[in-house]
């Protein structure tokens, strides 16, 4: 009856209204065989790090299109790790300039997917994390 | 260095958290905790919140626990909540999207929310659900909200864990003898008509009272426990009728927010009502012999399958699938 899932936030921060990319991530993770909880729109650093501590996730995908990676990204990492997750793994989509990627990796992030990225790349890098099939 | 159980009464939020993974995983760890945190259950309330796909049940549930947080009547209760999706049958994976409708409680140190997913289980809730509202129980929340997976007219394991089940309608559902047919409005303590701003909701109104006057049976569970006769003072006349409580019919508008005060308010006389009348206690203890009868079950299979040679095992079933042996006598050769 020991079943182990790997329970995966996808966050939105941030004021632009567009969850589209967020929605069909969230969604090639479900048919991935991940289970996703999704918080909707318009989320602060501080909701997301509360959601990732309540739902003891293993993974966060943050989805930001707005241009406010280098306030947004750093802060929610800080958040995360004060509250005690230190090994949750945390993946950024959406556009974020070329300049910018390695200053968000430096901080944590542990992959940033541009627009165009195949879902597949994204369920692929999660299984080889945790080792799945 | 504590156990997680010691922390999570001492308020640990992240032990909390990591123990009901665990609890949800069903590992040997976390059953080791649930049982030293078992003592400290028993004291929250238990409120099921269930109904089909798209009545707004979530956005009942934000209402709710943002009314049971406000100080302002009488003491503020700390609320926790259990938000159960379906999983995907084919891949095993979950959307759990209940959040989106409650970010009006982030923030709060008083609620805590968690996600989770049905994993196979039928019957509303995911199989781990009753362990993980007993760690929340022994965590000291007060008020606890069970939302179940969209459910349809068998989906009644929530009333055995919940002491009160509210059911969600909306106006314009179903049909006079949709109402009448057993199985989720008879598990309702409470209905709600959400949504109530949309037309035909004298319908749904009239439509559910008159189920509830058809359905109005004195064989109804518990009514031998009941005859007996009880003190009820206090209780207003309206929601007892012989002892026997009646589910109240409210409407409530989740997105306004609208009749959800009144909605509150019934859970707790609902709460008040089982109290007077020892069904707290009569229910309580169902519940706890129903989870000795199925973790029995479950005990008593694990070590038949450790003391049945495989190969004896896949015999006999050859035997069943030929038509030799009932499945009865296949039982018999193997215990």
């Amino acid at each position: 009856m020991a079943e182990r899932k790997i329970r995966v936030l996808i966050a939105k921060p941030g004021l632009d209204g567009h969850d589209r990319g967020a929605k069909v991530i969230a969604t090639a993770l479900r048919n991935a065989g991940f289970e996703v909880i999704y918080t909707g729109l318009r989320q602060t650093p501080e909701m997301i790090a509360e959601a990732a501590l309540q739902e003891d996730v293993q993974v966060i995908g943050i989805s930001i299109l707005s241009g406010a990676h280098m306030a947004l990204v750093p802060r929610v990492i800080d958040l995360v790790r004060a509250n005690g997750q230190k090994d949750v793994s945390i993946f950024v989509g959406g556009i974020i300039p070329e300049e910018d990627i390695p200053l968000l990796l430096e901080k944590g992030v542990r992959a940033v997917y541009g627009p165009g990225t195949p879902t597949t790349k994204v369920v692929e890098d999660l299984h080889r994390e945790f080792a799945m099939a | 260095m504590m156990t997680a159980a010691e922390s999570i009464l001492a308020g640990d939020r992240l032990a909390l958290s990591r123990l009901l993974t665990q609890v949800e995983n069903g590992t040997k760890d976390g059953e080791a905790e649930l049982d030293l945190l078992f003592k400290n259950t028993g004291h929250a309330h238990l409120v099921g919140v269930t109904g089909a796909p798209g009545t707004g049940k979530s956005s009942l549930v934000n209402q709710i626990a943002l009314e049971a947080r406000r100080p302002n009547n009488g003491a503020s209760r700390s609320v926790a909540i259990v938000a159960i999706d379906p999983s995907s049958p084919f891949t095993g994976g979950a959307i759990l999207g209940d959040r989106v409708r409650m970010r009006d409680l982030a923030g709060d140190p008083g609620v805590f929310i968690r996600s989770m997913a049905s994993r196979g289980a039928l019957g509303g809730l995911a199989a781990a659900t009753a362990g993980v509202v007993q760690v929340l129980d022994a965590a000291g929340y007060d008020l606890i909200l069970v939302e179940t997976v969209g459910a349809g007219q068998s989906e009644v394991d929530i009333a055995r864990l919940a002491h009160t089940t509210i059911v969600v309608e909306n106006p314009g559902m179903g049909d006079d003898i949709q109402a009448i047919k057993a199985g989720i409005l008879e598990i309702a303590d409470i209905l709600v008509i959400n949504k109530a701003d949309r037309p035909g909701v004298e319908n749904t109104e009239r439509a559910l009272r008159v189920n509830l006057e058809l359905g109005y049976s004195p064989q109804g569970r518990d009514h031998e426990f009941l005859e007996d006769g009880h003190e009820l003072d206090g209780l207003p006349e309206a929601v007892h009728a012989g002892g026997v409580w009646v589910p109240p019919v409210l409407k409530t508008i989740a997105t306004q927010p609208c009749g959800i005060p009144e909605l509150l308010k019934a859970v707790w006389q609902h709460r008040d009502y089982l109290v007077k009348t020892g069904l707290l206690v009569k229910r309580d203890r169902e519940r706890l012999e129903h989870d000795f009868a199925v973790t029995l079950q479950g005990r008593l299979k694990d070590n038949w399958q450790d003391r049945t040679d495989p190969a004896v095992l896949k015999e006999v079933l050859e035997e069943l699938f030929l038509r030799q042996i009932s499945p009865r006598q296949a039982v018999d050769r193997l215990i």
